[in-house]
């Protein structure tokens, strides 16, 4: 197409910055879309706030209730990310041992199958009567159902290891501790911080989970409590604040991913990538 | 008489216990010091694990293989290996992939930290003799195929091994970037002198680089042939339009093709 292999570099340039521009709104503007539509919906069908409550309700709810919601997402954050951290230290631990012996792979993975199978909802009475309602029943649900993901993929990145490279390695006498060190952890770095995105976004399912099932604080038990007093718009202001936590976790996972696993994204001409490594 | 550098003696592989497959059997092959042998033979005749049981990745099922007078028993840290598939680290430059055996083999492992100065300079005149001189910050992912296969071969060397095991690393270039690499690794193979077994089936390739060319026959392989090359070195491209060296590569055409004949009339109930 001759006319446009004659546009000008300064246009061309131009058009990808417009096109960077537009990416870096789109979120925004289907975030801001939903709601306006959601609004309008409301108000066209005239939906009881007990069933919907508009974003606008939704809203001043959130600032009628700002200092409950404050203190219970706060709540909710730490119990999470506690729990979090325990299942990156564990599933890291666990994901190498699996993926670096078939012997231990072979004898514990159905047991994990099996373990992740149970839903968490029954396993958190057990632990209200192990722990006590509160604190530590909501980090152990939290930890429990994100360290599953995290174990099979560190797992995966270890064993699929090239056997050429294991061999170049080996021929150097290279101990399984060595070729763990130098190729199997770093190669299963993508496929770990794939997890964290993953089990981040679990984990609040799990810390909400425990909360609205035996707990004194956190957004879980204070959407129980408004739902009770059929305060909707509350629930819903519980709701979209976990929402907005979730989202800024996964967004923390991605920024040191980024950073740190550059070299898996290659060939997308990020220039975040170009200095990394 | 002296035992060989490499000396294998009747040695037999088996995969997958006593029904699975026979790789090799009766094979033997002695490899003087300094030597640089090509072997060569139809696909799957087991080239592949005549390297893997030289290097002592895998024991023999039967016989016994001696490098340096000593019984291999296990991985032997005095061997470097190149393969097909470049295998470089994409989350390490080249320089850091070059140097990657030596945070493995001792005696540099323990010095690495001390000397990293001189290493490093080893590690750059090595790439700069394979013509990857400015490229020692990029990562391999920035790399043509040919370059990534120049950078494994510079691994393969760093940690100045006695024994060079070679296989196949040409075999997934295009003939253009072959040829040069056939050039870079003589001239590798000229500064450095270590003993070379470079697994092949390039004819060619095996006429133009080694000093010996073995033909293995076909599974379970043996080696069933034997050619001294006598051309002269530093080979270059025009000593492949030469008489001499077609001779010698239709020489080796016939003796495996004869070896396949033989065999089928053999395998013929």
């Amino acid at each position: 197409m001759p006319p446009k292999a004659l546009r000008s570099p300064e246009a061309l340039a131009a058009a990808a910055r417009r096109r960077r521009r537009l990416e870096a709104w789109l979120p925004w503007l289907v975030i801001g879309g939903m709601f306006l539509i959601w609004e309008a919906a409301v108000r066209i069908f005239a939906i009881q706030p007990f069933i919907l409550p508009a974003p606008s309700a939704i809203a001043a709810s959130m600032v009628k209730w700002w200092q409950p919601l404050l203190t219970n997402s706060w709540a909710t954050l730490l119990t999470t990310v506690i729990g979090f951290a325990m299942a990156i230290v564990f599933g890291l631990l666990l994901g190498v041992v699996i993926g670096s012996s078939v012997l231990v792979y072979r004898g514990l993975y159905p047991l994990l199958i099996a373990f992740n199978s149970v839903p968490k909802v029954a396993v958190v009475p057990i632990l209200v009567i192990w722990f006590g309602a509160g604190f530590w029943p909501a980090v152990l649900t939290a930890f429990l159902i994100s360290f599953f993901p995290i174990v099979v993929n560190v797992a995966t990145g270890i064993a699929t290891v090239e056997p050429e490279l294991r061999d170049v390695l080996r021929a150097l006498g290279a101990s399984p501790t060595d070729i763990i060190r130098k190729v199997g952890l770093p190669r299963a770095m993508p496929y770990f911080f794939a997890s964290l995105k993953v089990a981040i976004t679990v984990a609040f399912v799990g810390s909400i989970i425990s909360e609205t099932v035996a707990a004194n604080e956190g957004i879980g038990h204070l959407m129980l409590v408004a739902s009770s007093r059929f305060d909707v718009p509350l629930v819903f202001a519980g709701l979209i604040i976990t929402g907005v936590m979730g989202v800024a976790m996964y967004w923390v996972a991605v920024t040191i991913e980024e950073r740190t696993t550059g070299w898996a994204t290659r060939g997308q001409q990020d220039p975040r990538l170009a200095a990394g490594g | 008489m002296a035992q060989a550098f490499v000396d294998i003696s009747n040695v037999a592989m088996r995969y997958g216990g006593v029904e699975g497959t026979l790789a090799l059997k009766g094979t033997s092959l002695a490899v003087a010091e300094g030597e640089f042998v090509a072997v060569v033979g139809p696909s799957g005749c087991g080239k592949s694990t005549l390297m893997r049981l030289v290097t002592g990745l895998w024991p023999p099922t039967e016989g016994q293989v001696f490098v340096d007078g000593q019984e291999v028993d296990g991985p032997l840290s005095i061997a470097g290996m190149a393969f097909q598939n470049p295998t470089l680290l994409p989350w390490r430059n080249i320089l850091d992939n070059v140097m990657l055996p030596l945070e493995v083999v001792q005696p540099h492992r323990g010095q690495l930290r001390a000397k990293r100065a001189d290493y490093e300079r080893q590690a750059r005149e090595l790439l700069a003799l394979v013509g990857l001189d400015g490229f020692e910050a990029k990562f391999p992912w920035q790399l043509s195929g040919g370059m990534q296969q120049r950078a494994s071969l510079c691994r393969a060397l760093i940690h100045q091994p006695r024994l060079l095991m070679l296989d196949e690393p040409f075999g997934a270039l295009d003939i253009f970037t072959r040829e040069d690499l056939w050039a870079v690794m003589q001239k590798l193979w000229l500064a450095r002198r270590p003993t070379v077994i470079l697994v092949t089936h390039d004819l060619r390739e095996a006429a133009f680089l080694a000093d010996r060319v073995l033909v293995m026959s076909s599974r379970p392989g043996r080696i069933i042939a034997e050619r001294r090359v006598d051309l002269p070195r530093e080979r270059t491209m025009e000593t492949t339009y030469t008489k001499e060296f077609q001779d010698l590569v239709h020489e080796l055409r016939d003796r495996i093709s004869d070896a396949r004949d033989a065999e089928e009339i053999a395998d013929a109930p």
